[in-house]
């Protein structure tokens, strides 16, 4: 494990640029860290899911953490955002250690995610299903929103407006209206991406935000994970198992299988790392 | 009307426009669905965009005369632009939004580009790629900055910083957008619109102001427009037909333009607007038609036996109500019935409540759609127009509208027939020239400015135009009748069950088709009656199907001996073929138009059987597999023998 090199050189990534079209971009510099992973364990029972992970995510990038089935990595997105607990090790988020973190604690410290499995209201339409993501921003109580009048009328129209720009963003307008459970499956991610946007994050994690969808879907859905990053800034961790994406739109890549780190740094140093090959092409424990 | 005459003597756009700023400042003049909500913009901040638009155009350095490429949905600020250059005396180029990057190039170096307006970054990457095949694209401007924020090229603007040097610009140099606009003339050159293309490179069509304005003012005020309408621009740009409808007329006549949020969402837009001025080409009538029908068959049967009785009324009645035809009382109150249980709710549902006025054109549409949706109410027509006539050579008038014509000439039209059957116009909209391509001028337009459709078509007895063909598909049977395949392919096509006809006869005996089932809707008729078949083959050879078929090709030659020109082209003998016609065999173009030499060649022994009197034929046809491979089907394909009908004038004789 070579992270320590990495993590001491700036990280330099670019932006996708074909040719003389495209962005004229500079490479990417990040310092400041936002979330820290110290020695994690987490068991369950006798099987072990993680075992002394450790790694970093800095502000502003797009890390993504790979590994094959069962390496751990949705657990440990379970743990950053307070689901499980892990029994060692500490998670120090904006520069504060935490142990045990509810979900909701975790989403008012401004991390969002999206499921593996969607996890949406399926008879609910787009609009209210992203209008759910502001719950936790809205002040007024249930009573006084059922009410619909003074300021909360006001206060509903902001977070309309908030969320309107997100449907904008994500190109969803024309099923703004339409009940989820409808929407085709690509769909209906975007839409749980918004919902999780709708929080206005700064750490956004994505539980493989690109699962059973077809080139075109990926293509778009790599798009806005990379418009999100660049527009609103939000740092981004995903999983992923397709690598092309994440070669692509990743600036660090962190390996995981069996529950140990096999591999951290730039998606170059990683499809070199003869650990990660060979955990990928199957080789005996 | 009124507002027609007013501003007859206002000769360019940004004239109109500084009219409309005055005598309407604060009525709408754009709408654009955004962030889920309708924004406003009134005639006079229109006004002003305008011209801080044009200045900042000028003070970037586009000049008098020169062009600017316009690229994007229809979007406010692309017709603000368009207006803005004409205000500075330069050419807007309007370019199809979903063109690929090549045939942008061959548009963008052809009108010889310096600036170019992108409506995103799509668009802009689009420009980036050809930017070194196009020496002259020295500027491009981009609308919407999403993603643009790592573009750091010193020739990219965006629209906002335009608009602000444009202020500062000036109030610098005050006067200056004035006099421009005043230095304007109607003999300027208004537009550059592309043609599509199907035969060769795009052309580009001049047009100037003159033409556009006139013939605009002059449907107006044939259609009674006013500036209360309401109108939905959500057709390319770059079309001619879309610069009439929601530029011209609505700088001419002063009505509000509404842009659709996206283009997915148009439908939705349509019925949140309820616009009252509507243009859609068949295609999209057909398409709402078939969503409304498709509906229905999921409703539940007490309103699906309503819809069909009150849709059984409106067939009936609804068509001479419109009209103002007298009508039974009962069928009168069955309609108004009707009208509050069906009609009402389905023209609210799609959008048609307050539409006073809606036109289709482009290509041939069924007599049945085009009646559903006049039995309706809507009164749509039929148009005939072309880029080369700034739209409009003929217009159905009001009562005398006819499914299977396509009007009478359009005011200061001229229309005639030349001896091959050419339909060729004259009128104040002809276009001035093919930009840079005089061969192509003198092949289109005589010099004393008839312009040559390539149409072939004639005067009915109720002069009204009908256009049968390409002129050049046109042909004669051996006896001199004439012969207009697609005229009859069509008549055909409208039929559900068949889903591609050939028709032949060019210097035969005798018409006679080749005709594809649609296995679709064959295919569910099969399943409810208990037919079984294995293979498209199968079904395609089945004598049930071949007597159905009949009766369909009966029907045509039924309505083909109602006229007196196209009687003798009746289809004596046709066949059903054992395969579906297929680009990849070659067979269809991509866009399925039909390869009638390919066809002719490939399937010769059925062509020759036709023209026998064998009643069996049989044939092989090497396919190709979408992989690619080759293989032969073989088959053996009855031949029928159709009823011919006298024509209607010579039995009356």
């Amino acid at each position: 494990m070579n992270d320590v090199s990495v993590d001491q050189a700036p990280m330099t990534s670019e932006l996708s640029t074909d040719q003389s079209g495209g962005p004229v971009t500079g490479p990417r510099l990040f310092n400041e860290v936002l979330l820290e992973v110290n020695n994690v364990s987490l068991s369950f029972g006798g099987v072990k899911a993680l075992s002394d992970i450790s790694f970093d995510i800095k502000k502003g990038e797009v890390r993504a953490i790979i590994g094959p089935n069962g390496a751990g990595k949705s657990s440990m997105l379970n743990c950053i955002n307070g689901f499980y607990h892990p029994q060692e090790g500490t998670i120090t988020y904006k520069g504060k250690e935490r142990r045990q973190m509810r979900p909701h604690e975790a989403a008012k410290t401004g991390i969002a995610r999206t499921f593996q499995n969607i996890a949406l209201f399926r008879g609910m339409s787009t609009l209210d299903n992203i209008m759910t993501g502001r719950l936790l921003k809205m002040k007024s109580n249930l009573f006084w929103q059922a009410l619909y009048w003074g300021p909360n009328l006001k206060e509903e129209n902001e977070h309309r407006e908030k969320v309107e720009h997100i449907i904008d963003f994500l190109e969803i307008q024309d099923i703004r209206k339409t009940p989820v459970g409808r929407l085709p499956y690509g769909l209906q991610k975007r839409v749980e991406l918004g919902r999780a946007l709708a929080m206005e994050p700064e750490l956004l994690l994505l539980d493989e935000p690109m699962a059973g969808m077809n080139v075109e879907e990926k293509e778009d859905m790599c798009r806005f994970v990379l418009d999100v990053n660049d527009q609103f800034g939000t740092t981004i961790a995903l999983i992923e198992h397709d690598m092309g994406v994440v070669m692509d739109i990743s600036d660090r890549v962190v390996v995981l299988d069996y529950g140990r780190k096999l591999a951290d740094g730039t998606p170059d140093e990683v499809r070199s790392n003869q650990d990660v090959i060979d955990a990928y092409l199957g080789v005996s424990h | 009307m009124s507002e027609t005459q007013d501003t007859k003597h206002l000769d360019t756009f940004p004239k109109l426009l500084q009219h409309h700023a005055k005598v309407r400042p604060t009525k709408p003049a754009m709408r654009e669905k955004n962030f889920g909500i309708w924004q406003t913009w009134s005639w006079a901040y229109c006004a002003e965009e305008v011209a801080a638009l044009a200045c900042g155009l000028a003070a970037k350095g586009l000049k008098r005369g020169e062009r600017i490429a316009i690229i994007g949905d229809n979007r406010p600020r692309l017709y603000w632009t368009m207006c803005a250059a004409q205000a500075i005396g330069a050419i807007p180029v309007p370019l199809y939004q979903d063109s690929v990057a090549d045939e942008m190039a061959f548009v963008l170096d052809h009108a010889e580009t310096r600036f170019a307006m992108a409506e995103d970054q799509e668009q802009v990457d689009k420009l980036l790629e050809i930017m070194d095949r196009c020496p002259r694209l020295e500027r491009i401007i981009y609308d919407d900055d999403r993603g643009m924020r790592h573009y750091k090229q010193p020739f990219l603007d965006s629209y906002d910083s335009l608009t602000a040097e444009g202020r500062a610009f000036r109030s610098e140099n005050p006067g200056f957008y004035e006099a421009e606009v005043a230095k304007g003339k109607g003999s300027d050159v208004a537009i550059f619109c592309y043609t599509s293309g199907t035969t060769g490179e795009p052309k580009g069509v001049v047009l100037s102001c003159d033409n556009v304005l006139i013939t605009a003012r002059n449907a107006a005020e044939l259609e009674g427009l006013s500036e209360e309408e309401d109108l939905l621009a959500y057709l390319p740009m770059a079309w001619v037909g879309d610069h009439i409808f929601s530029y011209a007329q609505a700088y001419v006549v002063g009505f509000g333009v509404s842009c659709p949020e996206s283009g997915a969402t148009v439908m939705h837009d349509l019925r949140e607007l309820g616009p009252t001025y509507f243009f859609a080409p068949p295609r999209i009538f057909e398409n709402i038609l078939t969503n409304v029908m498709v509906r229905m068959e999921d409703a539940s049967a007490p309103k699906r036996r309503m819809f069909k009785y009150f849709l059984d009324v409106a067939k009936r009645c609804g068509v001479d109500i419109l009209d103002g035809k007298p009508v039974s009382f009962s069928d009168r109150l069955l309609y108004n019935l009707g009208e509050v249980l069906v009609y009402g709710p389905l023209k609210n549902v799609l959008g048609l409540t307050r539409v006073q006025l809606a036109y289709t054109a482009g290509e041939a549409i069924g007599p049945d759609i085009f009646d559903f949706y006049r039995s309706l109410g809507v009164n749509l027509k039929q148009l005939y127009g072309s880029t080369e006539a700034s739209v409009f050579i003929t217009i159905q008038p009001n009562g005398e509208i006819f499914a299977n014509t396509v009007g009478k000439p359009a005011p200061d039209v001229e229309v005639r027939i030349a001896d091959n059957g050419e339909v060729q116009f004259r009128s104040p909209g002809v276009f001035r020239e093919y930009y840079k391509n005089d061969e192509a001028t003198r092949n289109t337009k005589t010099e004393d400015g008839w312009v040559m459709t390539g149409d072939a078509g004639f005067f009915d007895d109720r002069a009204h135009l009908r256009i049968i063909d390409r002129a050049k598909d046109v042909g004669k049977l051996a006896d001199g009748t004439l012969f207009a395949p697609k005229f009859i392919e069509n008549k055909l096509k409208f039929f559900p069950n068949i889903r591609e006809a050939v028709v032949f006869g060019d210097g035969r005996d005798y018409a006679a088709a080749f005709i594809n089932i649609d296995q679709q809707a064959l295919g569910s008729w099969a399943e409810r009656n208990n037919v079984a078949y294995a293979s498209y083959q199968e079904l395609a050879s089945h004598p049930r199907v071949g007597e159905i078929i009949k009766e369909h090709v009966v029907q045509v030659n039924r309505d083909l001996s109602q006229d007196s020109h196209l009687a003798g082209s009746q289809l004596k003998r046709f066949l059903i073929l054992h395969k579906e016609l297929d680009p990849d065999d070659g067979e269809l173009t991509r866009t399925r138009k039909v390869r009638r030499r390919i066809i002719a060649e490939r399937y010769e022994p059925l062509i020759d059987a036709l023209y026998s009197d064998r009643d069996r034929a049989s044939i092989h046809v090497e396919i190709t597999y979408e992989d690619g491979r080759k293989g032969v089907i073989a088959g053996e394909v009855s031949i029928y023998d159709s009823e011919i009908y006298q024509p209607v004038k010579a039995a009356a004789e």
